[in-house]
């Protein structure tokens, strides 16, 4: 690696790497974060858990919304309405959307996390998730 | 590529390497290999939690679950349960010792709510081997403002302002200590950080050193730029391998991203770092012992003045920082002297480390402002006494420091009021003693240790804590007179009076504090010949209940000196006269029949 000249360039330097601990500065406030949580059992990859997972990530850099985290969970018994995917909103109850696909993934960026409006695809919730 | 959806941070400190944490992070990344999530889940080796009571430690962000005694073979269940199916481990779980409720999250643990980490900021955050993971947490930030953006003058302004003091055990202030090291002119002058930690049962620096060994190459830069000087050495002992090892790793990455070297920053300051080996002698933390043993003399002390700071390494201009202090000095220049001193007391600013050990639930690393009482630190932090046992004493300061006993749980601790109370901060090992802790024979411990480690330069600390150990040995075998304990408090007052060093002078405080605090425990072995906690082996009386025993006779089958009589089925006696008190018919009847006392 070069050397650092200056401290513009180690901020430059960070900004670069930065992402590779950020979900550990995440973790330290994870209350005030948006998560969005991927089920991630053989059903869900086989319908394409993975890719959303993904494109979720994707998105959410291209639309610069910096205080949520993805991450992957196991099945939560939809094996029906695969891929499945649950998003908290700060200080909400989670959501369960299912058969989620790309289109439906920059729906949910653009309606739901940006401006909390509900859209299609709600699966409704009969258990609870002992802490 | 998205990268990591979820990390292992696997704990790496000595204390759960010791524990197998080292097979256990193969394993984990065997068992994600075979899953094909090695791209998805990150394991990284982290520096210590502090949670050392229950190691090897494991958590995983973001849900920050966190799993306690974990062994290698448990790497197969939390990934196949918690990273694949999304179930926590219940079994793996913390349990908290008052509740007994199982507490997933490391955020509501009282261990770690109570604390304020600034030293160990990233200790259990970052992988210490790798420079980016430090630099991503605003590393060497704090050198390169100094550098490109503050005068040295400013940089030791900044330092006064925070008011932090030396955490090394004098607590004198660093920004004065920078100023008068400044002040002397020299064409060559050195940093010297003191990483030779030395009291029994203080392990901050290590774990520092361990956990993130760029925040002490940082600070030591950044002092080479305030007192004008271009070399820096690591004194450190060579009992901390690991920490070695990791100190090794970091100044590489460092010189090779420039922040050591020539010309750090662009500017034309430069600086370097070389690693001293100590043979891990307890006088070599006082500054003129470890300075003459880096110049390879033997390891003892110098009256001063002069003080380092005018003639050390070499004769040359020295300063010498604790590690904890280095660690909490990016973090000051970053947030501002301002900000550090809004942290603690009047006196005593900012966090401590401490290393809590003894009979304490929760052994380990913690970090609390100043000012935090011994309650907080012992009931809340360290989740109370072991075994619901009733707590006695707490020494602090190690073997320079006293014993202070449940009147004093109250007291904010700082520099100043722990010396009010015969004690002192010293590095800042706590060591928690229960009701079966005899406090004479924990005089004589510490005692023991100082006249082992004592140089023998000086007279009083040589012969004299050799006398005060004879008094302490004759008093737990019961042969202690009164006038001993008279005679054994006015030695300590000379010796504390005449050593030339920290060392003698402060070799008597476990003592003096002890007899402060706990004299009807010295009177109780003079005049009755009894240890009240039943620890002095000499003192003690082995009888035999005659209504509890059987006549089993496995106690005098146990006896090394056959002083046990009695016929099988019949009520066994012992013979006082010839009982070594050795203990074990003690511990081998099974009916309760044997007492001591």
């Amino acid at each position: 690696m070069a050397k650092v000249q200056s401290l513009a360039e180690l901020k430059k330097l960070r900004e670069r790497i930065k992402s590779n601990i950020d979900l550990r500065e995440k973790g330290n406030n994870i209350e005030e974060m948006i998560l969005i949580k991927v089920a991630m059992a053989t059903c869900g990859i086989a319908a394409g858990a993975k890719t959303i997972m993904n494109s979720f990530i994707d998105e959410l850099k291209k639309e610069k919304i910096e205080n949520v985290v993805v991450t992957q969970t196991g099945c939560m018994g939809y094996c029906h309405s695969e891929p499945t995917v649950e998003i908290t909103l700060p200080g909400k109850e989670g959501i369960i959307f299912g058969n989620v696909d790309e289109k439906k993934v920059k729906e949910l960026i653009e309606r739901y996390i940006k401006s909390g409006e509900l859209v299609d695809g709600i699966i409704p919730n009969n258990y609870k998730t002992i802490e | 590529m998205a990268g990591y959806k979820m990390h292992v941070l696997i704990c790496g400190g000595t204390g759960c390497v010791a524990s197998a944490s080292d097979t256990l992070l193969s394993n984990f990344k065997k068992v994600l290999q075979e899953k094909g999530l090695e791209n998805d889940i990150q394991v990284v080796k982290t520096g210590c939690f502090g949670f050392c009571e229950k190691g090897p430690v494991v958590k995983i962000v973001p849900d920050n679950t966190f799993y306690v005694q974990v062994k290698p073979e448990h790497a197969t269940e939390i990934v196949e349960e918690h990273i694949i199916k999304g179930r926590k481990v219940e079994h793996l779980l913390y349990i908290d010792p008052e509740t007994k409720e199982r507490i997933s999250d490391s955020k509501h643990m009282d261990f770690y709510k109570k604390q304020m980490k600034i030293a160990t900021r990233n200790c259990g955050f970052i992988n210490p081997e790798n420079i980016e993971e430090y630099i991503s947490r605003d590393g060497y930030d704090a050198l390169g403002k100094a550098l490109s953006e503050m005068t040295p003058e400013a940089v030791i302004e900044e330092m006064k302002t925070s008011g932090m003091r030396g955490r090394g055990g004098g607590g004198f202030p660093t920004g004065l200590k920078w100023q008068i090291a400044r002040s002397y002119a020299s064409d060559v002058k050195y940093v010297v950080c003191n990483a030779d930690e030395g009291d029994p049962g203080a392990f901050m620096d290590r774990s520092i050193l361990e956990g993130d060994p760029h925040s002490v190459l940082e600070a030591m830069a950044i002092c080479g730029y305030a007192i004008g000087a271009e070399n820096g050495l690591i004194y450190i002992r060579a009992e901390y391998p690991l920490a070695i090892h990791r100190l090794k790793i970091a100044i590489e990455q460092a010189r090779e991203l420039g922040f050591l070297g020539k010309n750090i920053f662009g500017t034309n300051f430069s600086f370097d770092i070389e690693l001293k080996y100590g043979a891990g002698a307890f006088v070599c933390g006082e500054e003129t012992a470890l300075i003459h043993s880096m110049e390879g003399e033997r390891g003892e002390p110098t009256t001063k003045p002069p003080f380092p700071a005018e003639s050390g390494f070499w004769g040359k201009p020295t300063n010498v920082n604790n590690v904890e202090t280095l660690a909490s000095i990016p973090v000051i220049l970053l947030k501002g002297g301002a900000w550090y001193s809004s942290i603690g007391t009047e006196k005593s600013k900012g966090t401590k480390v401490f290393a809590l050990a003894g009979k304490v639930n929760n052994v380990g690393l913690i970090e609390v402002p100043m000012g935090t009482s011994l309650r907080e630190i012992i009931f809340n932090i360290g989740g109370g006494i072991k075994d619901g046992k009733k707590f006695k004493a707490v020494q602090t300061g190690g073997p320079s420091g006293g014993c202070l006993s449940e009147k004093d749980l109250d007291t904010p601790i700082d520099y100043d009021t722990l010396i009010e109370r015969g004690s002192m901060m010293g590095s800042g090992g706590m060591i928690v003693m229960d009701e079966d802790d005899c406090m004479v024979s924990i005089a004589k411990f510490y005692l023991e240790f100082t006249v082992d480690e004592s140089c023998g330069k000086c007279t009083p600390c040589r012969i004299g804590t050799k006398r005060l150990q004879e008094m302490l040995e004759k008093i737990t075998t019961g042969k202690g007179t009164m006038k001993d304990l008279e005679k054994m408090k006015y030695l300590c007052n000379v010796i504390k009076d005449t050593s030339l060093c920290g060392l003698g002078q402060s070799a008597p405080n476990p003592i003096l504090s002890t007899l402060e605090n706990f004299w009807d425990e010295y009177v109780a072995h003079v005049t009755e010949q009894r240890c009240p906690a039943g620890q002095c082996s000499a003192l003690l009386r082995y009888f035999i209940l005659p209504d509890k025993c059987i006549g089993c006779t496995a106690c005098a089958r146990v006896c090394p000196v056959t002083c046990i009589s009695g016929k099988v089925k019949e009520v066994h006696l012992i013979n006082q006269d010839t009982c070594i008190k050795c203990g074990a018919c003690y511990s081998k009847c099974r009916f309760n029949a044997i007492i001591r006392k």
